[in-house]
């Protein structure tokens, strides 16, 4: 029974993940053709064993050198990286003040909170980033609210700019980062509080030296659920981005749709798995070593 | 007892068929048809109509070399539908399904031939061109009353386009159109394969980049009809939207649309239906039905872009049949240009320009 409920993950981990990743590394291995599907070469499983070897035969990693000869690819990695650092920051620094505040308010108010913050999930994705573009455009809300109190005079532009996918970004992704950091609050024991305090502690150094370093855990969870998915974001930086915000979403959209090279495209996927695979697993490591040095 | 129980077994599986087949799944461009065509086509056939819209032709393919989309029928430009039938994405279309084929223009029809000989897998649903369209007193304003907005100078002139920045300009996000049309305004062929010539677009880019606001192949029918931008490089009917827009609007702004003198690109979008097309009659049935005189003619009444329909020319508005935007004269026909699709190698070299010319990188 025990090893059944192990087997749930891994199945999960192998159906969902390692097949889809195994079957998009193999595209990236083969040659881009002028076929349906558009790459070559492709083997059936009835071709039998001999047509195998052939195939693999004709796999190479060629497209994984292109990908080092043009200087398109890792400014577009590096852009989206720096793009992600920026936003997961600003993301913690909105998300952290709005958990603090949930976990400090009358456990009778939590769950109307809780419920607030979850309540935008239930709107389209793409429709609120839509909103998005009426709030932000030249003629849009926030232009005509500045201008009524006279803060500004022309309006500013905002939408099409990178710091338009920088408040997409924030809005979209800040219940991820509200919730792990909530989470990490709630449990916290009032009571060393009032001991730091007793201890002579202000409530600033209170809250420095001990709620900041309990709820490290609810943060770096918080960081990582937002910057993974923002390094790979396609859909934020298309709808408020300009056409010069360069993102790697962007570029594999346009290897797999505008030049059909489903090979290349490929290859970006692979090497920006690569990429976020690897901090992930650092800091799992750290987190097992952090806990066997506590244990 | 048993026998009704049979019976009864038989017609719900019969139903259930019955309504899988009955279902006819389109794929088109977005704003492209008068929506009333489409409950007119259920009502007169039976059939249950799944309309679905794309906005780039890139989207559409990828489902095609895919293979698998579920779509019944399809509409790709000539250019891309000539590279889909290469790789066997289509089936030939039943011409004794389709009576109404024989509604279609010989003029259009010959032109196509270059990417579907005999129109074997496709038939024309509208065709049109890639210009200017423009908001009149805007241009005025920046540009004084001798404006160039019948050149293409007015959006590759970086002298203009300063000028014109500060009321926005949008251009198309399409390599495939937008860098044909630089290198016909520099005098090159526009259809040119060979990467070096293709490279001289860059210049032309080069100079106005600064003052494009933004790259989008729908949002600039919205922007022109709501005045949020001036100029807009754009498909023939899509500009003609905006126009109808704004007038429904009554907005204070007026557009209008322009095939430069230079010359333009001339497109095709072709009804076509999938090899692996659920239901294949189904398609046969939509093709027919919009091949209508009358329903052609009310689609184009519809969006403002010319027909592939002769017959159909009858119906349509007089406004739009004389609008020479719309329906050239000889003289601007005979300036159009067609381009031919690009091969996996060129292709690379003009979408790695395309991000260079957008992102300069």
């Amino acid at each position: 029974m025990k090893r059944l409920l192990i087997a749930v993950p891994y199945f999960w981990l192998l159906a969902l993940f390692l097949v889809p990743f195994l079957i998009v590394f193999k595209i990236s291995l083969s040659d881009v053709a002028l076929a349906r599907p558009p790459y070559f070469p492709q083997w059936q499983f009835e071709e039998g064993w001999s047509a195998l070897t052939d195939y693999l035969r004709a796999l190479d990693f060629e497209n994984f050198w292109f990908l080092s000869t043009d200087d398109l690819y890792w400014k577009a990695y590096l852009s989206s990286l720096r793009i992600a650092v920026v936003a997961t920051f600003f993301t913690l620094l909105v998300g952290f003040p709005i958990a603090y505040g949930m976990a400090r308010a009358p456990l009778e108010w939590r769950p109307t909170l809780m419920m607030l913050v979850i309540l935008p999930f239930w709107t389209s994705f793409l429709i609120r980033v839509y909103a998005w573009i009426g709030i932000l455009s030249g003629e849009g809300y926030l232009n005509q609210f500045l201008m009524w109190l006279g803060v500004i005079q022309d309006p500013l532009i905002i939408l099409n700019t990178n710091v338009a996918v920088y408040i997409g970004i924030v809005y979209t992704y800040l219940p991820f980062m509200i919730l792990p950091i909530y989470s990490a609050l709630e449990k916290l024991d009032e009571s060393l509080l009032e001991a730091a305090e007793d201890l002579g502690c202000s409530r600033f150094t209170a809250f420095w030296l001990v709620t900041f370093p309990l709820s490290k855990q609810g943060i770096i969870a918080g960081c990582f659920l937002v910057f993974i998915p923002t390094i790979g974001e396609f859909v934020i930086p298309s709808l408020l981005g300009g056409s010069s915000t360069l993102m790697i979403g962007k570029v594999l959209w346009e290897e797999f749709f505008n030049n059909r090279d489903w090979p290349v495209a490929s290859a970006v996927a692979v090497v920006l798995l690569l990429i976020l695979i690897i901090p992930i697993i650092l800091f799992q490591r750290n987190e097992q070593k952090n806990r066997e040095a506590e244990g | 007892m048993k026998y009704t129980l049979l019976n009864a077994t038989a017609a719900l599986a019969l139903t259930a068929t019955g309504a899988l087949a009955q279902e006819v799944r389109v794929y088109n461009w977005s704003d492209y048809i008068d929506e009333d065509l489409l409950t007119q086509f259920e009502e007169e056939t039976g059939y249950d109509l799944i309309y679905d819209v794309f906005d780039s032709n890139e989207l559409l393919e990828t489902k095609m070399l895919a293979g698998g989309s579920g779509y019944d029928v399809v509409v790709p430009s000539a250019t891309f539908l000539q590279r889909q039938i290469s790789v066997g994405a289509f089936q030939p279309l039943d011409y004794d399904m389709l009576p109404n084929a024989s509604n279609l223009w010989d003029d259009i029809s010959d032109r196509t031939d270059q990417y579907d000989p005999d129109s074997e897998y496709s038939v024309n649903y509208m065709w049109g061109t890639t210009g200017i369209g423009y908001n009149i007193g805007k241009v005025e304003e920046a540009l004084g009353e001798d404006a160039p907005v019948d050149s293409w100078a007015l959006v590759f002139d970086p002298a203009n386009m300063a000028k014109l920045a500060e009321c926005g300009v949008y251009f198309l996000d399409a390599p495939t159109e937008m860098i044909p049309a630089a290198l016909n305004y520099i005098g090159e062929d526009p259809d040119s394969h060979d990467p070096e010539v293709i490279a001289k677009a860059e210049s032309v880019f080069a100079g106005v980049r600064p003052y494009i606001q933004k790259f989008h192949s729908s949002e600039y029918i919205n922007a022109l009809a709501n005045g949020d931008i001036c100029v807009a490089v754009g498909w023939s009917g899509d500009v003609f939207q905006a126009q109808y827009s704004a007038d429904e609007a009554d907005n204070g702004q007026e557009i209008d649309y322009s095939i430069p003198v230079e010359g333009a690109q001339m497109w095709f979008d072709q009804m076509a239906i999938p090899e692996d097309a659920p239901n294949p009659e189904g398609a046969h049935a939509f093709i027919n039905f919009i091949l209508d005189a009358e329903n052609s003619a009310a689609a184009t009444n519809y969006v403002w872009y010319a027909s592939g329909n002769f017959a159909a020319q009858q119906y349509i508005d007089p406004e739009i049949l004389d609008y020479p935007a719309v329906y050239p004269d000889e003289e601007t026909l005979a300036n159009l240009f067609t381009t031919r699709p690009y091969d996996a190698r060129v292709q690379r070299v003009v979408t790695r320009l395309w991000t260079k010319i957008k992102s300069g990188t």
